[in-house]
């Protein structure tokens, strides 16, 4: 496929691999996180840690929306979907996530309730129109990727004049959850764990933009390397924070220019600037509560907003102890230090966040098999790039 | 979850603010709401239904060009 095919070329994935063992200065470490559940989808799949001189390490960070949804959440979803005879539309990867009491959104649909997997906003609308007497809630979750739909759609509600649709809306936003890894005591205390670089998401950056990256690069003098989700891409970005490392810069760079500027998608900011806006403060599987990390829908669209049409009851559940989320996710323990990991934690039984959807570090180490011990089993075929 | 997929518009139904992209032989029906100015033969990313910004086909040749050269620099040093 166009602009896939040529960004996963061996020969060139084996030059660049050339590139980076060259330019990596033996005598030091680099320690990169990438955010995006995407780049350690990729990284795993196409084994690009393989590809890498040892000290060229890969940190796998928060940033699948699916993994970070707290429990508390789905279980009010499924609440709604039981309790108030709503029909439930949500995007696939939410289905089968473990809620409180082995619960999930798949189990109390066969049992009954009416829960409808969309692939998009513009389905849910659909589905209320063709469903005036029932109310219609559109599951909202996602980075700032996914948020502009969900405001299209309530626009478009409001338009029509749609009385029965409304949004229960979990959006969240990268640079928040990014700036609460680096400050956790963790990270902050020197030489405790090492962050030295990021590789900047790409598809949440079209959107907003490699602009909302230069107060970390700044403030936190690590270079940012905003990278598409092709193996090429992550691994000329690894080049490039490699060399602005070498030189002792931190700035923002843009791998990802074919789909990426510094302002993003003017348009669709503008959108979600009209119809949401930020909360004080909101959980995250892993990471907590993150202040001002999450969007909430405005008051000029609340008839629009599932929060004030349902009562929806504020719920903390906490993960399972034992498990090592919260520090996987800042970079400071390996999925494989976690006890719990390919025994009573799996894919299929998640429990904890990291598990949870295949862009989980969990997930991903279980998938893939290179880094799990003997006791568990590699559910998939690596592949390699092509 | 983030992951878009590029395509390419063949057909565009103003009135709607819809497109029909092509995804290698498949085929789809997606908004133009959050993006501007895309013409026919326009690569674009998809995402939940959207197209969510232009690709720019002079940017992606100087990516590849990018990878490429330091190929050749490859070759030339032993
Ligand atoms: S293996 Fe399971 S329990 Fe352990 S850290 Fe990962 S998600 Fe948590």
């Amino acid at each position: 496929m166009k602009y896939v095919d040529e960004f996963r070329s061996h020969d060139l994935a084996q030059k660049l691999s050339k590139d980076i063992r060259r330019e990596a200065n033996p005598d030091r470490h680099y320690n990169l996180m990438e955010f995006c559940g995407g780049h350690t989808h990729a990284i795993f799949r196409y084994g690009v840690q393989n590809l890498m001189p040892p000290n060229v390490r890969f940190v796998h960070g928060p940033g699948c929306p699916v993994c970070v949804l707290p429990i508390g959440r789905i279980d009010n979803a499924i609440e709604l979907a039981q309790k108030h005879d709503v029909i439930l539309c949500s995007y696939g990867d939410l289905l089968r996530v473990p809620a409180s009491g082995r619960k999930s959104l798949l189990k109390v649909s066969a049992e009954g309730a009416d829960v409808r997997m969309v692939y998009s906003t513009q389905d849910v609308l659909k589905i209320a129109r063709e469903n005036p007497d029932r109310e219609v809630v559109f599951f909202a979750i996602g980075f700032e990727t996914t948020t502009p739909p969900s405001a299209v759609a309530i626009k478009q509600a409001e338009a029509e004049g749609l009385k029965n649709f409304s949004v229960f809306c979990n959006h969240v936003l990268t640079p928040a959850a990014i700036q609460n890894i680096l400050e956790s005591p963790e990270v902050r205390e020197i030489g405790s764990v090492l962050i030295d670089g990021f590789f900047g998401p790409s598809h949440v950056s079209s959107i907003i933009g490699s602009q909302p990256y230069e107060f970390f690069a700044e403030e936190y003098q690590r270079p940012v390397v905003i990278a598409g989700f092709e193996p090429l891409d992550v691994m000329q970005s690894t080049l490039m924070l490699i060399r602005q490392l070498n030189q002792g810069r931190h700035e923002v760079e843009n791998e990802y220019t074919r789909v990426v500027s510094r302002e993003g998608n003017r348009k669709a900011q503008s959108l979600v600037a009209e119809v949401l806006e930020l909360r004080r403060s909101f959980e995250w599987r892993g990471l907590g509560l993150v202040p001002y990390s999450a969007l909430q829908i405005k008051k000029t669209f609340a008839e629009f907003d599932a929060e004030k049409r349902f009562d929806i009851p504020e719920s903390r559940v906490f993960d399972v102890k034992g498990c090592e989320c919260p520090r996987i996710l800042r970079g400071v323990k390996r999925p494989t230090d976690c006890k719990l990991f390919g025994t009573v934690c799996t894919p299929e039984n998640p429990m904890g966040s990291c598990m949870v959807s295949s862009e989980g570090a969990c997930a991903a180490y279980w998938s893939y098999g290179r880094f799990s011990q003997p006791k568990s089993q590699p559910k998939t075929e690596q592949e390699p790039v092509v | 979850m983030c992951h878009a997929i590029p395509a390419q518009i063949v057909a565009i139904d103003e009135q709607a603010d819809t497109a029909t992209v092509a995804l290698g032989e498949v085929k789809k029906d997606v908004s133009l709401a959050l993006v501007q100015d895309v013409q026919l033969g326009d690569y674009v990313l998809i995402h939940v239904g959207y197209a969510l910004n232009k690709i720019s086909t002079e940017e992606a040749e100087r990516t590849l060009q990018l990878f490429a050269e330091m190929a050749e620099l490859d070759v030339v040093q032993p």
